[in-house]
């Protein structure tokens, strides 16, 4: 027999059954559109993670030093013109300081640095200027201020030039950020950004511990690691370190790129997970198309006998069985397509989720669901074929 | 000699004995049968219920195997596998049923046409001449129907058109009116009649005498046995 004689025979078996087929097709379109609106999410997840992360800039280098090291600006001059490396800026932070400006009073978050700083985190004016040398040479009392923090203790973010009060100390407002919003650590306009020498006055330490130093090019990211880390060691006094460590006992230096990759394999084994309860529901779904195949097998069995009788063979009735039952799965598996794609366009419109769905999930996820009906078909397609005519002809 | 005798005979059965078990015991449904049909014959096939009648047309309609002896239709052994039986019932054999067997969801166009596929013909070509069987039966002008739609007569009509369509070398026809009042019944029969005339070998299973009486050859099936095979000298026709 033709096998498209047989689709077509199967199709308008499943066609001829519609409330009962679509009832069978429920627990593939449920499975289907939950992977693909599950994997969706934890991938959109993955993608704002490492965007967020790479709109820091990907040739950032954070050092962060366990051991306390005296750095003086001479050293961070000479660490700057070792190859690859553009620029070094050291920061010293804290939160919660209190500030105020008039009669309101709020916290906030103190960033401190040089100039190379706004380069290397991507920090723009939106009004007056950043931090200068000049500023951090002079510990002079300045500040540049994130639009929240401003709205917070202003009211209203057209600051520069005001006077403002951070933890009782007087300090001049120069710069006003321009604002990036909100992520998922929190609001990024929420913060002071201060001269390096005159937050390490009023916070009253003298030990930096943090250091972000910027590639000159992503590909240059690797030499820069490779300078940084000998500097490192030589003014630690290490000389038997080997410098392919990242992590040891005196400082930690982190690229980026690997802290994309930390960051988004969790999002990754998240997505996996997500994959996975949605499998689960494919499997009930497909152990519900064998329950219906099973129940439609014993209600034909008078047809079957016919068929057989007047010249289908074993292999015909196990292939048009199959069919019919790959057939239901894989119209289940496009609808469930369609319910996700419905579904994330829905979660994205109302709910501002970051979805992301690829064409790789939706493929697999439709084959997936072919194969579902064809393995699950299998049982109750070979009892229907192993049927003996004579008694199936009987049946009642 | 034997060699000329088989090629003249569509159906020869030597020593044919069909034996079922039972859980511990054994059952003899028919024993020791020998029959020769040849083409363009009509036989009927008659018995009490429980003489071995159905048994015998399963095994002449190749819906089962017999446990020992020799049947060969048309020259060939069917002594085979399941595959090559459901080949011979699709090629060779056309049935027609007590209860029709039409498949309730297919029209009735594509009930008839159903064999054709399982033959290997292409939808189309299957189409074609499905619907020039209907026609001959007097159904052409109802082929979208569903078998639900039509009445007992006609529905026997669709399973004649189905039987034949594959031009098969027996028509075997099981009670084919015994769900039919008589008039409709006796319609039946003249249209098996004249298939006959037109040179179709049938061969009808009954339990009826007066329906057998229809057929130029009676074979009498009692407890197992063919206990009487005559040519039918007061045959009606209907």
């Amino acid at each position: 027999m033709k096998i498209t004689q047989l689709f077509k025979m199967a199709l308008y078996s499943v066609w001829n059954n519609k409330v009962r087929s679509f009832l069978t097709m429920l627990g593939i379109i449920i499975g289907i559109s939950s992977v693909i609106i599950l994997v969706g999410m934890g991938q959109g997840t993955e993608k704002e993670v490492s965007d967020e992360i790479s709109s820091l800039g990907t040739n950032l280098i954070t050092v962060s030093l366990t051991k306390t090291l005296n750095i003086t600006e001479a050293d961070l001059t000479e660490l700057k013109s070792k190859p690859g490396i553009k620029a070094v800026a050291p920061e010293v932070s804290s939160n919660n300081v209190n500030i105020k400006a008039g009669s309101k009073s709020s916290t906030t978050s103190i960033e401190a640095s040089n100039a190379s700083y706004a380069a290397i985190k991507n920090y723009t004016v939106s009004s007056g200027r950043f931090i200068t040398d000049r500023d951090v040479k002079n510990r002079y009392n300045v500040l540049v201020i994130g639009t929240e923090t401003a709205n917070n203790i202003f009211g209203y973010t057209n600051v520069v030039g005001q006077y403002m009060y951070v933890s009782g100390i007087q300090y001049k407002i120069v710069g006003v950020l321009t604002a990036a919003g909100t992520s998922t650590t929190g609001s990024s306009d929420d913060k002071i950004i201060l001269p390096i020498s005159s937050a390490q006055r009023l916070l009253k330490t003298s030990t930096i511990s943090t250091y972000y130093v910027e590639g000159e090019s992503q590909a240059k990211i690797d030499t820069a690691m490779s300078y940084l880390k000998m500097f490192l060691n030589k003014k630690y006094g290490l000389r038997n370190l080997a410098t392919s460590t990242t992590t040891n006992t005196y400082y930690r230096v982190l690229s980026q790129t690997s802290l994309i990759t930390t960051a988004t394999s969790t999002s990754t084994s998240m997505s996996n997970m997500l994959a996975g309860v949605g499998a689960i529901s494919l499997l009930v779904g497909g152990i519900g198309i064998m329950n219906i195949m099973l129940v439609s097998v014993i209600e034909r069995t008078k047809e079957i006998g016919t068929r057989k009788a007047i010249g289908a063979k074993r292999r015909t009735i196990l292939i048009q069985f199959l069919i019919e039952a790959s057939t239901v799965s894989g119209v289940g598996g496009i609808i469930g397509v369609l319910c996700g794609y419905a579904g994330a366009y829905i979660a994205k419109t109302f709910f501002s989720t970051s979805i992301v769905i690829s064409n790789n999930i939706v493929l697999g996820a439709f084959v997936f669901s072919v194969l579902v009906g064809l393995v699950f078909g299998i049982y109750p397609a070979n009892k229907a074929s192993k049927l003996n005519p004579i008694e199936a002809l009987r049946f009642e | 000699m034997s060699e000329i005798i088989e090629s003249n005979s569509l159906i020869k059965m030597t020593n044919i004995e069909k034996v079922y078990r039972m859980g511990g015991s054994t059952f003899k449904a028919i024993e020791n049968v020998n029959l020769k049909i040849d083409k363009g014959e009509y036989v009927a096939i008659v018995g009490p219920s429980g003489a071995g009648k159905s048994t015998l047309m399963n095994i002449i309609g190749c819906l089962d195997n017999a446990t020992s002896g020799k049947y060969s239709l048309d020259g060939q052994n069917t002594k085979c596998n399941d595959n090559k039986l459901a080949e011979i019932r699709n090629k060779k054999i056309g049935f027609i049923f007590q209860n029709y067997n039409l498949i309730a969801k297919l029209s009735i166009l594509d009930n008839v046409l159903l064999p054709l596929l399982y033959l290997g013909y292409t939808g189309k070509a299957a189409k074609e001449k499905a619907k020039t069987q209907l026609e001959k039966v007097g159904l052409g002008k109802h082929i979208k129907h569903k078998p639900t739609e039509l009445s007992g007569g006609q529905m026997q009509r669709v399973a004649i058109a189905r039987a034949l369509v594959t031009d098969p070398q027996i028509i075997l026809a099981d009670e084919p009116t015994g769900a039919l009042d008589s008039k409709t019944g006796r319609e039946v029969l003249k249209m098996l009649e004249n298939l006959n005339s037109e040179g179709n070998t049938i061969v009808m299973i009954t339990h009826d005498r007066d329906i057998a009486n229809h057929a130029k050859r009676i074979i009498t099936v009692r407890d197992g046995h063919i206990t009487s095979d005559e040519l039918n000298n007061k045959e009606v026709t209907a």
